[in-house]
């Protein structure tokens, strides 16, 4: 169907604006960018997951064929650079500020993981930096690693930082200890759970890439990036590194091929090349090969936690305490604090009226890459404990799992939990039912005997989750230690001949704003969408942003554009009003064209954009020329996305593989701008979700601290045939927070996910617990070790 | 250093190249086509897959030198005088893309798939897709609009 059989409004499924660049080849990614005198960049990397450099000797390697320059961590430092930085501090129980290594750009005496940057190469071709790479003799004194993530709290665990003793960086807490204490202490029965929260590897099919320049001329650096926020790069680059004042450098987010979080963060790569630009004076290029970014990329989740959940008899839940430790990597990466922590101890309370709940979370520092936001960030894995052990108390308790989730539904609103969130709206029994019913719940007993005959397991699983996205209220995160605010800016600029450009500090990396946000506009302005540009990622275009993360572009950024298209309403009906000779009040705008109320006086919105621009006759006083207008807009409260995802799965006993029969997911996002690409959003969630449920896991070796999961023939990316075709539906409360009343849509899959799939499974096979990913070796190993009786 | 001729998107190509480059290296780096992308250094995830002599193939895969000869179409080779192919169309209309950073491997793909298997089911259309990665769209609307296309070529 064409756009122009299914019309452009608000809730139509409008084909997308950016897709025939991307379609015929056209797309600018930065790998995509040549410049004249362009140099390349390779960097050497640590092979060892710890070590002292004793030295460093680039003299041969200096000679080498086509090298321009090699640069070290002394050249960084000798240069007054500062280290990469985390922008969100958290404090332990004791009041203590979170405790924070040196973050070097390129290391300096010490080497803290496989894959940590020791030198930089620029050379003519890539080939030759790489060939030169490989001729610099680093002397390293190798030493023990804390790899394995239960040990490394332990008093003999080797020290990632001598900043942090038992690399133990917090020991945060949420909620009310004693209240907790005292609902356990009347409890009927107690459930415990230990889980593990498997580490992942994000993989965008973009690898990480940057070209740095430098104009000599005017003293101005641009660097090409793969950023999902182009502004705040910039503010770390010149507020923290040092690398130039913040009006001399212009960070460019071209097409960016996915981020999934991977691209919030400001890495050393990227630092280096727009650094080191001015001191070669050509051009620098880098892109990631895949090694590289398995190597660098900072991974996602990686939680051991222990939960208990108190229930009186009536399988009420009374109350929850959890302890988990967190994995923080070696550095902490630029918002890696605020994911085990507010972005996950808040939404511990699900989608569950639980009075009392208490958690305390140690983010801990051991000899791998960095840990830091994957899509959902935090969410997925407080999703996960509770869903889990939600589940696990209906199966102790006998209460069917529906059940024990309607009993404890929260149903009235606003309702605060106890560990800060204050939930706006939902219905949740209403995802529930329409989950059960696309899942066809009833006619599962039939399904699981006829499964049975043919020597097949069949399992059903839920998971009634809830998240906060559109990150955030300013003053909500500043108090929680975030070191920036999280509104969004907009401009809109009415052009003469009526067409709009509008800037945003969202980024698009995949997500189709370019689409999503002109609907809106264009219905707004009564204009068609072609007529509508949407401006972004270029801090020269742009004034400033926080960018696109956390499913905050609808709610967060569309918002700001709402607000600057209600100021360039209010000044169009004012220049209106002096053109058609009538009271301001009376002017009515509907449908592109300006109408004087009771009257038969219009004007279209093209005759007035040009009258504004034209001002013959304004009285100056009172109306200025042009049409131009910019909001910032900081949402008053998180929103909250919430629904129920079921999937049936059916195992093969003899080989241990699971097959999703079905994946139901039924997701409250509030208002929805465009269907089909909010459908898009929950597909990709949900197969990142399956991902770590059945195929994903980033593995070190807990001796040497290799990577053993460093390509795509080792770390089990989600392929067409490891996935089902989903069944998607929706529910709608609206968000009483922003103007379009929207919740977000970017991580719902991921966060739901994977416990409804794990319940399928523990389901089918009887079982208490496995460990995702639940690959066929582990569930076959289930399967054998099955007490007899529930194995025939 | 060799000189490698080729026919690409139906125009002559000629250039001396590194015996060791890839022929993806030599198409985005010396002809300028960047439609063909690099998502992997194991072969595995298809962004770069091209058509040699009417074949989808890994242009990581092969040299360049192994492409004397040869007619090569990128993606931006599949339109004919404006007209998008039809698994463009598809990809469009089912919205089987969001970053698009994958898709010209994927479309190439479809292109050979359909032409080698005309009568397409989901089953066999996930199995085919196996060579290459998307991490944005779950698949659901690759598969979608590849079953479409074929449909729609028939």
């Amino acid at each position: 169907m064409s756009n122009a059989a299914i019309g452009e409004g608000i809730g139509q499924p409008v084909r997308r604006k950016e897709d025939f660049r991307f379609i015929t080849g056209n797309g600018h990614y930065t790998d995509d960018i040549a410049r004249p005198r362009q140099t390349w960049a390779y960097f050497l990397r640590s092979p060892h997951a710890h070590a002292k450099i004793r030295g460093i000797d680039t003299k041969s390697a200096e000679t080498a064929p086509g090298v321009v320059a090699i640069f070290t961590g002394k050249h960084v430092a000798d240069d007054g650079l500062g280290g990469l930085i985390c922008g969100w501090t958290v404090s332990s129980k004791d009041g203590t500020p979170m405790k924070v290594g040196p973050h070097p750009i390129l290391a300096v005496d010490t080497v803290r993981y496989v894959g940590d940057h020791v030198a930089m190469v620029v050379a003519e071709t890539l080939a030759e930096a790489r060939s030169a790479a490989e001729m610099i003799d680093v002397d390293y004194e190798t030493l023990p690693a804390a790899v394995a993530l239960a040990a490394c709290q332990s008093k003999d665990a080797p020290q990632v930082h001598p900043e942090a003793p038992r690399n133990t960086c917090f020991e945060w807490e949420l909620g009310n200890k004693s209240e907790t204490e005292a609902a356990f202490a009347k409890a009927d029965r107690i459930v415990k759970l230990d889980l593990t929260n498997n580490r992942l590897i994000p993989n965008a099919m973009e690898p990480r890439a940057a070209l740095g320049e430098y104009d000599k001329g005017t003293g101005t650096y641009t660097l090409h990036t793969t950023s999902q926020n182009p502004h705040v790069a910039r503010l770390v680059l010149s507020a923290f590194v040092g690398v130039a004042p913040e009006h001399k450098l212009r960070v460019i987010a071209p097409d960016v091929g996915g981020g999934f979080g991977s691209k919030i963060f400001i890495y050393a790569e990227e630092t280096a090349c727009v650094w080191a630009a001015a001191k070669v004076g050509r051009p620098i290029k880098w892109t990631a090969d895949r090694s590289e970014a398995f190597l660098s990329d900072a991974h996602g989740r990686d939680h051991l936690s222990h939960a208990e959940l108190a229930l009186d008899k009536n399988g009420k839940f009374l109350a929850l305490r959890v302890k988990t430790v967190a994995n923080l990597g070696a550095y902490l990466s630029t918002f890696s604090a605020s994911v085990p922590t507010y972005l996950y101890g808040t939404l511990l309370s699900g989608q569950y009226d639980i009075p009392a709940i208490y958690v305390e979370v140690d983010g801990v520092y051991t000899h791998t890459a960095p840990v830091d936001a994957y899509r959902g960030a935090g969410r997925p894995e407080a999703t996960y404990l509770v869903e889990r052990i939600v589940e696990t108390a209906a199966r102790e308790t006998g209460i069917d799992p529906a059940e024990i989730r309607r009993r404890n539904f929260i149903r009235s609103f606003p309702h605060q939990t106890p560990v800060i969130m204050a939930y706006d709206a939902g219905d949740y029994e209403a995802s529930l039912d329409a989950a059960m019913k696309a899942a066809d719940h009833k006619g599962f007993p039939a399904r699981k005997a006829e499964a049975e005959k043919r020597g097949k397991l069949r399992g059903l699983g839920f998971s009634s989750y809830i998240e906060a996205c559109g990150l955030a209220p300013s003053a909500a995160v500043g108090s929680l230690g975030a070191g920036v605010g999280l509104w969004e800016s907009a401009e809109v600029r009415v052009n003469p001949t009526g067409n709009v450009e509008v800037l945003t500090g969202s980024h698009s990396h995949g997500q189709g704003h370019e689409t999503t946000f002109a609907q809106l506009v264009a219905s707004r302005l009564g204009i068609p969408m072609e007529q509508v540009e949407i401006v972004h990622g270029d801090t020269d275009k742009v004034q400033f942003g926080m960018g696109t993360y956390g499913s905050r572009s609808g709610a967060v950024g569309m918002s700001a554009i709402v607000k600057a298209l209600d100021k360039i309403e209010t000044k169009a009906k004012k220049i209106a009003a002096h053109l058609m000779e009538a009271a301001v009040e009376d002017i009515v705008f509907e449908n592109g064209t300006f109408t004087v109320q009771g009257t038969d006086k219009t004007m279209p919105w093209a005759q007035l954009a040009l009258s504004a621009y034209t001002a013959h006759g304004f009285p100056s006083a009172e109306i200025e020329p042009g049409l131009k207008e910019g909001a910032f807009y900081d949402p008053t409260n998180f929103t909250f996305p919430a629904g129920c995802h079921i999937c049936e799965v059916e195992i093969d006993p003899d080989t241990g593989v699971t097959r999703i029969i079905n994946f139901v997911a039924v997701d409250d996002f509030g208002t929805i701008i465009n269907p089909m690409i909010v459908e898009g959003q929950v597909h990709g969630g949900i197969a990142q979700g399956i991902g770590q449920a059945l195929l994903e896991h980033g593995v070190y070796d807990p001796e040497s601290g290799q990577l053993i999961t460093g390509s795509y023939m080792d770390y089990c990316m989600p392929r067409a045939d490891d996935l089902p075709s989903f069944n998607l539906g929706f529910t709608k409360t609206v968000c009483p927070s922003n103007p379009l009343g929207m919740k977000g849509c970017g991580e719902a899959g991921a966060i739901a996910s994977p416990p409804a799939i794990i319940n399928a499974i523990t389901d089918a096979l009887g079982i208490r617990d496995i460990e995702m990913p639940a690959t066929p070796a582990r569930v076959w190993a289930a399967i054998q070790s099955r007490p007899r009786a529930a194995a025939e | 250093m060799p000189v490698v001729a080729m026919t690409v998107n139906g125009k002559p190509a000629s250039a001396d190249v590194e015996a060791r480059t890839l022929l993806v290296h030599y198409i985005r780096e010396q002809l300028g086509l960047t439609g063909t992308h690099v998502g992997c250094d194991t072969s595995q995830c298809g962004a770069c897959v091209v058509h040699v002599d009417g074949r989808a193939v890994k242009s990581c895969a092969i040299l360049a030198v192994q492409a004397e000869g040869a007619e090569i179409v990128t993606v931006e080779g599949l339109a004919k005088n404006g007209e998008l192919h039809p698994v463009q169309q598809a990809f469009r209309e089912h919205h089987g893309l969001q970053c698009g950073f994958c898709t010209p491997g994927m479309i190439m793909t479809a292109v050979d798939l359909i032409r080698r298997k005309p009568n397409l089911d989901e089953k066999t259309v996930r199995e085919e897709l196996e060579g290459n990665i998307c991490r944005c769209t779950g698949y659901h609307n690759i598969v979608k609009a590849i079953l479409a296309a074929s449909q729609e070529m028939r």
